[in-house]
């Protein structure tokens, strides 16, 4: 186990260091303290290291994550797991805004609740959030699974493209082009093993799926005026 | 950008820190507003006279005999203390309006920051840590105060420009976020009545709340009707002299982080600004929901706090 004091020597060291480890390293166990709401925490790793936060974060942590686990025994800021490819990102608490956006793969798990636009243009992320998410979740999502084993705010999905929605609890309201769907073999199969990964024990019969109504795809005539 | 920071303290034994918390607080938000910072702090109440806070680009000239003079001109008593740029009189009440009309005669280019039995506002242009150390923030107790950093948007980088803004007696107003519909709104509540000093976009958010508190409405009703008359985007972080009050658009991408424990409620732009308060791993940490109106007060039982909206 490595441990790096984050106010004693700083993010710039902190994040070079864990970025230069490869794939043969054997330096595989990290652990980052005194991270005091600082941001850009273990972000761009590329190599299966597993990073833990000891303490809440602030913007962008874990960010553009390759093949590390990093879990943070805390709260993040914004942005957590922001465009991540690959690997796994646990937060033992709260997410802000924006968790997970834009991500092409890869795990996160939020154990407590994530704010507003959770999986935000997400394309190919898979998310599990215990809690709840706020509004504007899922909006322009492409691809990958967000399931949500609480409530879900305001404009759920809205102008969906493909991305799977699994809500336990009650969704506010459905954004544009955002419907519900009929919950198949398939997509119980696939909620099963996000639980499982997540570590939460809901029951996927529990859960009700929601996509893409894929009307806003193609121009429709009828729709002229509005241009 | 902006940061905002905010103390409200359940725990009096903590007053005498309150300056010194606020202060870190304040300096930690610095990357988030370089251009200006200001301070709301609401302090002892038990003298007679109530405070107005005044500044001067040229204090040494327009401080010097200004309570005697005005004391004068307004047949009573007017003492003042002198700290840097600003100075604070302390005169009776009622005569705050009469006080501004012979402020305007006397000493013209002075400005007026606020008004108020217990509230003092401090502001001036440059970093958090410089506007700090000029007032000696640090120093100051009291029993809750609200901290702005300014990266300016909608205005000059001036000290009229930076927050807080005095909206009516013991009331003050931060503002992240930029409002759209400022300059329509500004005309109509100079057509009010209501003074309005800038063209900066949050005094016109303080001026609507004192509008809305003029015409019979309470800060928690005034606040739930901003949510619907003002366009744009804000975290709001309201002062009276008995609370502090948060809210969010609908929107709500301007980021806020609250923390709660026995001693203090705070609020931070970011958690970093929230780290060094004490308890704070055992406080509770919630991020303030979009379009809801929070309010703590000393009036009420110490724990609880209203949502109004």
């Amino acid at each position: 186990m490595q441990t790096y004091d984050l106010e004693a020597n700083g993010l710039s060291g902190l994040n070079s260091t864990l970025q230069s480890q490869n794939t043969e390293t054997n330096q595989t166990s990290w652990e980052v303290v005194n991270p005091k709401g600082s941001h850009a925490i273990a972000v761009g790793l590329d190599a299966p290291i597993e990073v833990t936060v000891k303490g809440s974060t602030g913007y962008y942590c874990a960010g553009m994550n390759q093949q590390a686990t990093i879990r943070v025994e805390g709260s993040v800021g914004p942005g957590v797991a922001e465009n991540m490819m690959s690997g796994e990102v646990i937060v033992d608490g709260d997410a802000s805004q924006y968790a997970g956006a834009t991500g092409h793969g890869g795990l996160l798990v939020i154990k407590g609740n994530a704010s507003s636009r959770c999986g935000i243009s997400m394309k190919g992320i898979d998310i599990v959030v215990h809690g709840n998410i706020g509004h504007m979740s899922a909006f322009m999502a492409q691809a990958g699974n967000l399931v949500v084993c609480g409530d879900a705010g305001d404009a759920l999905g809205d102008s969906l493209y493909e991305a799977r929605l699994f809500v336990r609890g009650t969704v506010q309201s459905l954004g544009a082009d955002c419907v519900e769907k009929e919950m198949r073999p398939e997509h119980l199969e696939v909620l099963k093993d996000l639980l499982d990964r997540a570590g939460c024990d809901a029951k996927p019969e529990e859960f009700r799926r929601y996509g893409s109504a894929r009307q806003l795809y193609n121009f429709d005539v009828d729709n002229t005026a509005a241009y | 950008m902006c940061g905002i920071v905010g103390l409200f303290l359940k725990d009096q034994s903590l007053a005498p820190k309150l300056g010194t918390m606020l202060t870190d607080m304040l300096i930690t938000m610095t990357d988030r507003g370089p251009d200006s910072a200001g301070i709301a702090i609401y302090g002892d109440g038990t003298s007679k006279a109530a405070k107005l806070t005044v500044q001067s680009a040229n204090p040494d000239r327009d401080f010097s005999g200004l309570a005697e003079d005005l004391g004068q001109a307004l047949a009573t008593s007017v003492t003042q203390s002198v700290n840097d740029t600003h100075c604070v009189l302390h005169l009776p009440a009622d005569q705050f309006e009469a006080a501004r009309a012979v402020l305007s005669e006397i000493r013209p280019s002075i400005r007026i920051m606020s008004r108020g039995e217990t509230l003092e506002i401090y502001k001036e242009v440059g970093l958090p840590k410089e506007v700090a150390t000029r007032f000696n923030l640090s120093s100051m107790s009291g029993t809750h105060g609200i901290g702005h950093t300014r990266m300016a948007t909608e205005s000059a980088v001036t000290t009229m420009g930076a927050h807080p803004f005095n909206t009516g007696s013991d009331q003050c107003l931060v503002h992240n976020g930029s409002l759209s519909n400022h300059n329509s709104l500004r005309r109509k509540l100079r057509r009010e009545g209501v003074t309005i000093q800038t063209q900066n976009d949050t005094e016109v958010g303080a001026a609507y709340l004192t509008w809305k508190m003029m015409n019979g409405a309470d800060l928690g009703e005034a606040l739930k009707s901003s949510l619907d008359d003002l366009d744009g985007f804000f975290t709001f972080v309201v002062g009276t002299k008995d609370g502090f009050g948060v809210v969010r658009d609908p929107i709500a991408c301007k980021p806020a982080v609250m923390a709660e424990t026995d001693q203090y409620v705070a609020f931070g732009s970011e958690y970093r600004a929230l780290v060094n308060l004490p308890g704070i791993e055992q406080a509770r940490v919630w991020e303030p929901e979009p379009a809801t109106v929070y309010f703590w007060s000393h009036n009420n039982s110490p724990t609880t706090h209203e949502r109004a909206a």
